[in-house]
């Protein structure tokens, strides 16, 4: 018979959560391993810098409670990858305090191992020093003042830190900021199956049913790996996997279908072959790792901008969607006369819905020809809280009453949709470092820690 | 005869590849359906840059993958993911121009591979 490692994915991200039916189904193939990945970078930067996770407290205690107690009983590890969305020191505390108290109240015992991802700057700052960093894509080139200024910057972690905590035994791993695939494939890599199908697997499986039709990110998904190929299977029936919906999975949020650039290497896809097995059961072969030379982990980091007050309004009337590009010229002008004696370092932004708000300068057809009416939003980002409120104030009180040319509505130009009409958004955060770091030793800047939970 | 995208491709989307980047998937609805569309040259540098009004330098490139029968697009984000002036975090609104696209076929419209 074939060796195989099973798999469970829980949920595309820890807390978008899972049916019990699914997940049952899945148990019942006895998985080896039950994993789920909980971060991203598309909720933008915000949640990195602010160390504050974009999933719901509730919502992720309530997926790490049946995945723990479902492990636990079945003495399978649980592993879990870029603990409270972004990964870093604060996100990672954030889940193991939830873990801590799953534990306490379930009266469970086990042990965890915790591997951090939050890197010193001081260990950066070195590495830069040695010419060890460079920009991914467009970023630009990596400074002393850039990283000084980062709130946070966390490296994504491989599979061989993973492989090094299961050297501990742990019941559960939680890990800061991971890539995704590292937690399905680390274990198997670690017993010896092949490392390109055991990540290719897992870098389908992070996105659990996602690569199902029809498709949902709330939904368990079970994968089946040997040495010579893995397979796929839905647990809900409800959807089911195709060789179409899965290899349309592999171009999902990927910049190249064919080469998937990862921790130490690339996927190479170009001689993967997908068949359908039947029974809902697909067949993923060919898939390829190639090395890179140095091993290079991603580098995120966010730093703070300003703080954001923002004013929401719209208008209904014909010749002030007319007049919105010289009306908003005119409010940008008077607002830059109230405050020309101030020093004051603020940027302001309106966002008109109905012209160009979704797509911005992509948008082949800015005209309002076509609106009857137009949302704005008019956005405020200063030095503090306070200066932004007041330059947003200023900005909203002048285009409440601006007389625009052609005006006969001379009551005011806004309709307000609530009051207070502008509102908080507190810190703003942007990314500041989108780096590789070069280095021979992939699992030494990921510290673990183990304990044991009573 | 002209025909829709819309006729061909069941899956029109787009979504940030990182931060800097945003992809855009077309997945036509048949082998057929995708090998109309490379043939009528459905997707070109050209049309792309006339439809995000971008310029050719900021293609990152266009990729046909037969086993989803699917052609991606990739472009350089305008700004990085959540800048300020950023209008679409997560990338996932871009994908409306590539509705409007259109191609000439010879023949009545069956449905079926016409060119």
């Amino acid at each position: 018979m074939t060796k195989e490692f099973r798999i469970l994915s829980a949920t595309a991200i820890l807390g978008y959560g899972f049916p019990i039916a699914s997940f049952e189904a899945g148990l019942a193939r006895n998985p080896d391993l039950i994993a789920a990945d909980a971060g991203s970078t598309d909720p933008g930067p915000y949640y990195l810098g602010a160390g504050i996770s974009f999933t719901d407290r509730q919502a992720v205690k309530r997926d790490l409670n049946l995945m723990i107690q479902a492990g636990l009983r079945r003495k399978i590890p649980v592993v879990v990858g870029t603990a409270g969305g972004s990964g870093a020191e604060p996100h990672l505390a954030w889940c193991f305090e939830i873990i801590k108290e799953i534990a306490a109240e379930e009266k469970l015992s086990f042990k965890i191992a915790l591997i951090h991802a939050e890197f010193e700057k001081s260990v950066i700052l070195d590495a830069l020093g040695n010419g060890k960093i460079r920009p991914l894509d467009r970023a630009p080139e990596l400074t002393r003042e850039r990283v000084d200024s980062a709130a946070h910057i966390v490296g994504q972690m491989g599979a061989e830190p993973f492989i090094r905590a299961f050297d501990e035994n742990p019941d559960v791993i939680l890990a800061g900021r991971s890539y995704d695939p590292s937690v399905f494939a680390a274990l198997p890599i670690k017993l010896g199956f092949n490392r390109a199908l055991a990540l290719h697997m897992g870098k389908i499986l992070e996105c659990a049913a996602i690569c199902a039709s029809p498709g949902s990110g709330s939904d368990c998904m079970f994968g089946t790996l040997t040495n010579e190929w893995f397979e796929l299977e839905a647990l809900n029936p409800a959807r089911i996997c195709t060789t179409v919906s899965v290899a349309a999975h592999t171009l999902y949020e990927k910049t190249n279908p064919y080469i998937l650039p990862g921790p130490g290497g690339h996927l190479d896809l170009r001689d993967c072959r997908f068949s359908d097995q039947g029974g809902g059961r697909i067949r993923v072969s060919g898939s390829k790792f190639v090395p890179a030379d140095p091993y290079t982990i991603k580098l995120e980091g966010a730093r703070p901008v300003g703080f954001r007050t923002v004013s929401i309004a719209g208008t209904r009337d014909p010749i002030m969607i007319r007049e919105i590009d010289r009306t908003i010229a005119a409010v940008r002008e008077n607002v830059a006369e109230i405050y020309k004696n101030q020093s004051w370092d603020y940027r302001l932004n309106f966002i008109v819905y109905g012209k160009d708000g979704v797509m911005g300068p992509l948008e082949p057809h800015p005209g309002t020809e076509s609106a009857h009416e137009l949302g704005i939003v008019i956005e405020a980002v200063a030095e503090t809280q306070a200066l932004a409120d007041t330059v947003c104030a200023t900005a909203r009180s002048t285009m409440l009453h601006y007389g625009y040319p052609g005006r006969i509505a001379t009551a005011g130009n806004l309709a307000f949709p609530f009051s207070p009409s502008d509102f908080h958004a507190g810190k703003v955060y942007e990314f500041s470092v989108y780096h590789l770091l070069e280095t021979e030793d992939p699992a030494a800047y990921f510290k673990i820690e183990t304990f044991d939970l009573s | 005869m002209k025909r829709k995208i819309t006729e061909i491709a069941d899956v029109i989307r787009s979504k940030n590849s990182g931060p800097y980047e945003l992809t855009l998937d077309i997945l036509f609805k048949t082998d057929a359906d995708f090998e109309t569309a490379r043939r009528a040259k459905l997707i070109t540098p050209e049309k792309i840059c006339e439809l995000y009004k971008i310029e050719a330098e900021k293609i990152i490139g266009i990729v046909e993958f037969p086993p989803a029968k699917a052609i991606k697009i990739t472009i350089q984000r305008p700004i990085c993911s959540g800048d300020l002036g950023e209008t679409d975090v997560y990338g996932a609104q871009q994908h409306a121009p590539l509705l409007d696209l259109w191609f000439e076929t010879e023949g009545p419209q069956t449905g079926q591979e016409t060119v």
